[in-house]
């Protein structure tokens, strides 16, 4: 802070010595290990903690002439910029690799023949990037926005908001390359291998401590709506991630490990995680953005008070219990299977109850629609939302499940949560935040934005509706018999018929991906200052000052 | 609505809203996940389920390693096509020593619960270098660097006792005698293959890849791949004692 003082902050110390005690750690794994893997993650982590602490050092502890302070701004909004840029960044990432692997799926020999580039480590390579590397860095940058502005408050701590922040790069970097040599958990979701668990745990208490340090300086007496689902997010996965992931490593110098729980057991345990991945990382989370974005946007208080606490509630408490729908005809019993189900019936409501909250908010704004691309990709990603949960429950019913169950049908229902409303809730806040945090008068483009929106939706329409087709389609071969009572098809006939289908599920994901570097293209031109001459689109956007509706509705 | 106004206790007390959200939150995974572990009927007793020999566990180490589970499952379903086209439906007690479960989530490819004796060892081999050249319409990629890896034994025995302290459960003498059992289930004509069998019943031991220079990592997969399934006694198994 100042320069002035004799004495060194206490903080500087501890940032330059947990940092030169993580590259030391570092280079003793790449020293003592015998396993090539660990040996590359020991000398990536010294590299980083190493870079890091003669950052630190730079900054704080070189007094040399002309290294002024920079002047302290009232929220730390530093971080939110690196965030919204790894957003971007990833996000390209997370959507090529998933072009490429619905490639191999339409053409093999795309595979290779090599073990780093074979579709069954891509495909985690693509889950994690797109659900945690892009999702997360979306998640964690809305959410150090959304609670300074909500609270009135800075996030505590000079370097706690950029350990988060590189910690969890550190941790994304770790996972993907783990996978593409081969060090895997093997369950879906959550496949980095104990030591990068042990990590993010860690990366995760100081997010949480850092969101809740901001709540705890608010000069508001009411927490806002946005950040009682931030907080559910970040609190339920926590708990999910430790104890889906408790585990036996076989060495403490090896990457590889035993997961403590078996069989039926396990399988319970994966998708009580697995579902609530969903839940909380990929819906709670992503309604404290809408939460903050739409009514931002709009400029119109929330819908509805009462509904956003009796959806909150509603929400997080029955979403717990639908994992067992992923299970349905299996060995898992009978009762855990009802209860599954009965429950994913049941979350239908609540799950509506946030999209008529985030749709109502429109009221009396219905226009923007038409006049502001942005607002558009918002509102659409809520109604994707709505689409996605009502398909849920749907697929959830046994009857139905067992003919989708193990089909594209899963696929594309996925794909239509996670690119229709996770993908354009987070374009649309990376579009809002942008102008915001870099102080520009509006967006480069617009018209650029009307660009994504509408190649992106097409994207996504040929994404779901080919899987629903080959989903379907693969589930009446599999279970059709013929007139003398034997099984139609064989296995590789209903591999077959699936061909075409998948090259059109690999064109929509492309459009998808050309939208997003259209995002890249057009943020990057609006960091750098230019605005485009685009006529009646240049209505100039409102400035950021000033709070949001901080006072929910009545 | 006097109910609703009680709500901004949660509003203004930011460890009130956690602890709020932790209970919440807590209730499904304590009923749905706790009774597995203590209710009797969750696995089925069977005759027949061992743990993984140290060549299998290996293979199936490549197996997870390589994400096979990404496009094939190994969960037949309690369902008529199912069991007329993969076998008897799995049973909770099959996946009993499976740390992690490999049930699956999709089928790009078929299920594999039950294909351990199905094909030959040379069909596996040939499949897995070059699945287009049994099966044309195929999209799997093909694995031929597995025929060419020497398999890395070094944590043989390490993986058996993590395995142990998880709850499989291997013997004192199964984690000394890991390396020498892995070996032999390799080589037919060593002096230690019958022991194999002895510690492991049912136990395959035959040179599986077809080189007798050494074992590769497509040994211990086609090792995996044939046992899978094979291990349940049906003939002592009583459905009715289990129906759900």
């Amino acid at each position: 802070m100042s320069a002035v003082a004799e004495r060194q902050p206490l903080s500087d110390w501890f940032a330059f010595g947990g940092l030169a005690l993580g590259a030391a750690l570092g280079i003793l794994l790449a020293g003592f290990t015998n396993d090539p893997v660990m040996e590359f993650h020991g000398w990536l982590i010294f590299l980083v903690s190493g870079g890091g602490a003669c950052a630190v050092y730079i900054r704080a502890f070189d007094k040399r002439e002309g290294r002024v302070a920079v002047a302290e701004e009232p929220y730390e909004y530093g971080v939110i910029r690196a965030g919204v840029i790894a957003t971007v960044f990833w996000g390209i990432v997370g959507f090529l690799v998933g072009v490429i692997i619905a490639w191999q799926l339409a053409f093999p020999a795309l595979n290779l023949d090599l073990p780093w580039t074979s579709f069954g480590r891509l495909r985690p390579v693509h889950t994690s990037a797109v659900i945690f590397a892009f999702g997360g860095n979306a998640l964690i940058a809305t959410s150090f926005y959304v609670v300074q502005k909500t609270c009135k408050a800075r996030l505590p701590g000079r370097y706690a908001p950029w350990f988060v922040f590189w910690g969890y790069q550190l941790f994304i970097v770790l996972a993907a390359s783990g996978y593409v040599l081969g060090v895997t958990q093997g369950k879906e979701y959550a496949e980095p291998e104990w030591y990068v668990d042990l990590w993010l745990t860690i990366v995760w208490v100081v997010y949480l401590l850092v969101f809740l340090g901001t709540i705890w300086k608010r000069k508001e007496p009411h927490i806002y709506v946005a950040n009682w689902f931030y907080l559910a997010f970040i609190v339920t996965i926590a708990m999910l991630h430790i104890v889906n992931n408790l585990t036996i490593p076989v060495s403490i110098t090896g990457t590889q490990s035993v997961i403590l729980w078996s069989g039926v057991q396990d399988a319970m345990t994966q998708w009580w995680y697995g579902h609530n991945a969903v839940g909380f990382f990929l819906t709670a989370g992503f309604l404290g953005i809408m939460y903050y974005f739409v009514p931002k946007r709009a400029e119109r208080p929330v819908y509805s008070y009462k509904l956003s606490i009796i959806h909150f509630w509603a929400l997080i408490f029955l979403y717990i219990w639908a994992g067992p729908h992923h299970l349905h005809y299996t060995a898992l019993p009978d009762w855990a299977q009802t209860l599954g189900m009965t429950f994913s019936v049941m979350l239908w409501m609540p799950s509506w109850g946030g999209m008529i909250n985030g749709l109502m908010t429109l009221s009396g704004a219905w226009d923007k629609l038409r006049t502001d691309p942005v607002i558009r990709m918002l509102v659409v990603s809520v109604a994707f939302y709505g689409m996605s949960t009502f398909e849920g429950p749907l697929m959830s019913v046994k009857a139905v499940n067992s003919l989708s169950h193990y089909t594209d049908w899963t696929v594309g229902h996925v794909h239509s949560g996670a690119l229709g409303w996770v993908g354009f809730v987070t374009f649309g806040a990376v579009y809002c935040l942008v102008p915001w945090l870099w102080n520009r008068p509006r967006l480069y483009s617009l018209k650029l934005v009307e660009w994504h929106f509408w190649i992106a939706t097409l994207g996504i329409l040929l994404y779901i509706t080919s899987m629903w087709v080959s989903g379907i389609m693969q589930g009446l071969m599999w279970r059709a018999y013929d007139s003398l009572g034997f099984l139609e098809y064989s296995f590789v006939e209903t591999v077959e018929a699936m061909h075409p289908y998948y090259i059109i599920r690999a064109l929509g994901g492309m459009l998808f991906l050309v939208g997003a570097l259209i995002m890249a293209y057009n943020v990057w031109q609006t960091i750098r200052g230019r605005l485009a001459d685009e006529g009646e689109f240049a209505a100039p956007a409102k400035s950021a000052a000033g709070g949001p509706a901080v006072a929910p509705a009545e | 609505m006097s109910l609703l106004n009680k709500h901004a206790i949660f509003e203004k007390h930011s460890m009130l809203l956690l602890v709020g959200i932790l209970v919440v939150v807590s209730i499904g995974g304590l009923v749905q996940i706790t009774p597995l572990f203590y209710l009797e009927s969750t696995i089925e007793k069977v005759d027949g389920m061992r743990p993984y020999t140290p060549l299998e566990l290996s293979g199936r180490n490549i197996y997870v390693r390589e994400g096979c589970y990404t496009c094939h499952s190994q969960m037949v379903r309690a369902l008529r096509d199912e069991v007329e086209r993969y076998g008897h439906y799995s049973l909770a007690a099959e996946s009993m020593y499976d740390h992690p479960f490999q049930w699956g989530s999709k089928r790009s490819g078929p299920d594999l619960a039950r294909v351990g004796g199905k094909f030959s060892d040379d069909w596996h081999v040939a499949h897995l270098i070059d699945p287009r050249s049994l099966v044309p319409e195929s999209i799997m990629p093909g694995y031929p660097f597995l025929a060419e890896r020497p398999l890395d034994t070094r944590n043989v025995a390490a993986v058996l006792e993590a395995n142990r302290i998880a709850g499989v459960p291997y013997s004192d003498e199964m984690i000394e005698k890991a390396l020498q059992d892995l070996m032999a289930q390799a080589n037919p004509d060593s002096d230690f293959a019958d022991e194999v069998a002895e510690r492991y019943p049912k136990a395959q031991v035959r040179d599986f890849d077809g080189n007798p220079a050494m074992v590769s990592e497509m040994d211990a997969v086609v090792a995996y791949l044939q046992m899978l399934g094979t291990l349940v006694d049906f003939a002592t198994f009583d459905a009715q004692e289990y129906s759900r």
